[in-house]
């Protein structure tokens, strides 16, 4: 393969609160290959969310590197930041928080345009008009404000905006999670549907495994700050190595009521305090393959072949 | 086909201007009707106040302690000195009106600047501002003024100036905070990961949205720095080349028991006066929230 696209590695991103620090994210690598989604899963408060917001330097990471179509953003100033980010853009969670209630939608999804210089007014209105279409708003939803849009629109407007600038990455932060399940469906056929016209990669955090699965080409798995598991999407559903994932593939619903269980049930479903995580292996305390070794030595990311890659002593074994 | 149904649904909404959105929803509040109806007569007395009465209001015209209604002439009568108080009201009204909102501005230039920089910036930026606004908090900002135009003489200058340096800092606070909230918002944090710079994003998302608080405490500012000019007048404090509100009511003070009108008059300008604003001040916040019912 050749150099990927966006490539993250080790990146640690801390929080200094006053009953202590936490490791959001604790030495993670990941990458991200022209025009692939990677789906990144967790449960709330792994640090998926940081891990986005640290890669478009909205929180500060505290070491590692990023790096984006040959550029280090992590150690960049945030006015040499600024060029770069034309090709890194990204969706937010909740649109309704995320687009200025005062702005009309045509200036919010020329705003990118605006600040980086693209076009004349007229080319940018023409840009704007153009967005929207793709997006599958009319072009007369460019004079309204955004509480006059649904959920589900107002998410096609935040995508809009973020496609702006023909960008190369869009990390989408559970760009549907805040929307009904029949809007969720439209959204991510929207995704599909762009990815596949204009060649763009997308790092896609959810906690939804289902629209994971509908999704994505790969697959990361994180657990309290790191990853645990990576692997293409087949290889994950079909035979996930390490025992988190199958607890999260087993916690999703199915709609068959005799899908055997992949894994004994869990030695306990209290999320460790962040604050102070387990010693060794993060998942150890809650794993059900747990030995002694477990504890002591932090397991590293070992490859399995087929590029499926997991954070396990026991992989070979259980 | 659902699409092509919302087509025709934002085809029938029409769009309109945010400005004369905000009027409309202005006047669709009876407090916020009241208050412009209230300023608008200000408004007039101080703009026809030449046309009204040409002549100086701090000239004597007729004789001493004339009752309102006594003489068409002088529709509001006399003071001790024979001036006429209607000239007087109107006159005064251009002062009052125009000392509120030239303090009012200088107030809002240092308070919503302290407090977005401040409330962006965080960290050593923003103690050392906070620290600096308490210090001018701890000292009551009436004596604060009052000193000032005590040593530097008082004109309108000074007094606007004294009224400016004096009611920033709970401006400060609040933009302070509103900022602070609105700073760490997907809004911002969209804004700022599409590359805009801390100017823009102060100046055309923050501010923006927190103009409606501070455009209500505006509105009461003016409102305070009348009240305070009057104060100032009161106590002998005014420019003494100008006729202002408070100054006759000082003056009239000693005959309130036996010629009520001389102090009267000029005090029901200044409560029109406030009063107006404060309903605007209402008003403007109920309709300048565009999540608020009307639209």
């Amino acid at each position: 393969m050749s150099e990927p696209l966006l490539a993250v590695d080790d990146l640690v991103v801390r929080f200094d609160t006053p009953r202590g620090t936490v490791s959001a994210v604790d030495g993670v690598s990941l990458h991200v290959a022209r025009g692939e989604t990677l789906g990144l899963v967790g449960e709330s408060g792994c640090g998926k969310s940081t891990l986005g917001r640290a890669i478009l330097r909205l929180v500060e990471p505290k070491a590692g590197a990023i790096r984006f179509d040959g550029d280090d953003l992590a150690g960049r100033s945030r006015a040499a930041l600024r060029s770069a980010r034309r090709g890194l853009q990204m969706v937010f969670q909740d649109p309704a928080a995320s687009l200025d209630p005062r702005w009309t939608v045509g200036d919010l999804i020329a705003e990118p345009l605006h600040i980086h210089g693209v076009g004349t007014r007229a080319e940018r209105k023409a840009k704007v008009r153009d967005l929207l279409r793709q997006v599958g708003l009319p072009p007369e939803a460019a004079e309204r404000r955004p509480h006059a849009f649904s959920g589900g629109q107002r998410q096609r407007i935040g995508i809009a905006r973020a496609l702006a600038l023909d960008p190369k990455v869009v990390v989408l932060d559970e760009p549907v999670s805040a929307l009904d399940v029949s809007v969720q469906a439209q959204i991510l056929n929207l995704l599909v549907d762009l990815q596949e016209r204009l060649g763009v990669a997308f790092l896609f955090i959810s906690h939804d495994l289902g629209v994971v699965e509908h999704l994505c080409d790969r697959v990361a798995v994180m657990y309290l700050g790191r990853i645990v598991e990576s692997a293409p999407r087949e290889a994950l559903f079909r035979r996930p190595a390490h025992p988190y994932s199958r607890l999260l593939l087993d916690a999703a619903p199915s709609l068959d009521a005799n899908a055997p269980r992949r894994t004994p049930a869990p030695a306990s479903n209290e999320l460790p305090s962040p604050y102070d995580p387990p010693s060794g292996c993060r998942f150890r305390t809650r794993c059900p393959h747990a030995v002694e070794r477990c504890a002591v030595e932090t397991p590293k990311l070992s490859d399995l072949g087929a590029g499926q890659h997991v954070a396990c002593h026991r992989a070979g074994e259980i | 086909m659902a699409l092509l149904d919302f087509g025709a649904a934002v085809a029938r909404r029409r769009p309109r201007a945010a400005a004369d959105g905000l009027l409309v929803r202005l006047l669709a509040r009876p407090s916020a009707v009241v208050g412009l109806a209230l300023l608008a007569i200000v408004l007039v007395a101080a703009a026809g106040a030449d046309r009204f009465f040409p002549e100086d209001p701090l000239a004597m015209v007729a004789l001493p302690l004339l009752p309102p209604g006594e003489d068409p002439a002088f529709p509001l009568g006399t003071d001790m000195l024979g001036r006429d108080i209607a000239a007087g009201v109107f006159h005064g009204a251009r002062v009052s009106l125009l000392i509120g909102v030239v303090a009012t501005l200088v107030s809002l230039v240092i308070g919503v600047g302290i407090g977005a920089l401040a409330g962006y910036y965080r960290g050593a930026l923003d103690r050392a501002l906070m620290r600096v606004t308490e210090l001018f908090q701890t000292i009551p900002p009436f004596l604060f003024a009052l000193a000032i135009v005590a040593v530097l003489q008082p004109s309108i200058p000074t007094i606007v100036g004294a009224i400016g340096v004096t009611s920033w800092p709970s401006l400060a606070r609040l933009v302070r905070a509103e900022v602070l909230k609105l700073r760490t918002s997907e809004m911002v944090e969209a804004s700022i990961a599409l590359g805009a710079g801390d100017a823009r994003i102060i100046l055309r998302h923050i501010l923006p949205n927190a103009a409606g608080p501070i455009l209500v405490s505006a509105s009461i500012l003016v409102a305070t720095a009348i009240l305070t000019e009057s104060s100032l007048a009161f106590l002998g404090l005014g420019d003494p080349n100008v006729v202002s509100w408070g100054g006759m009511v000082g003056a009239g003070r000693e005959v309130l028991r036996t010629d009520w009108y001389v102090a009267t008059l000029p005090g029901v300008a200044i409560v029109i006066a406030v009063l107006a604003l404060n309903l605007l001040g209402d008003g403007l916040n109920d309709a300048l929230d565009p999540r608020s019912g009307r639209r």
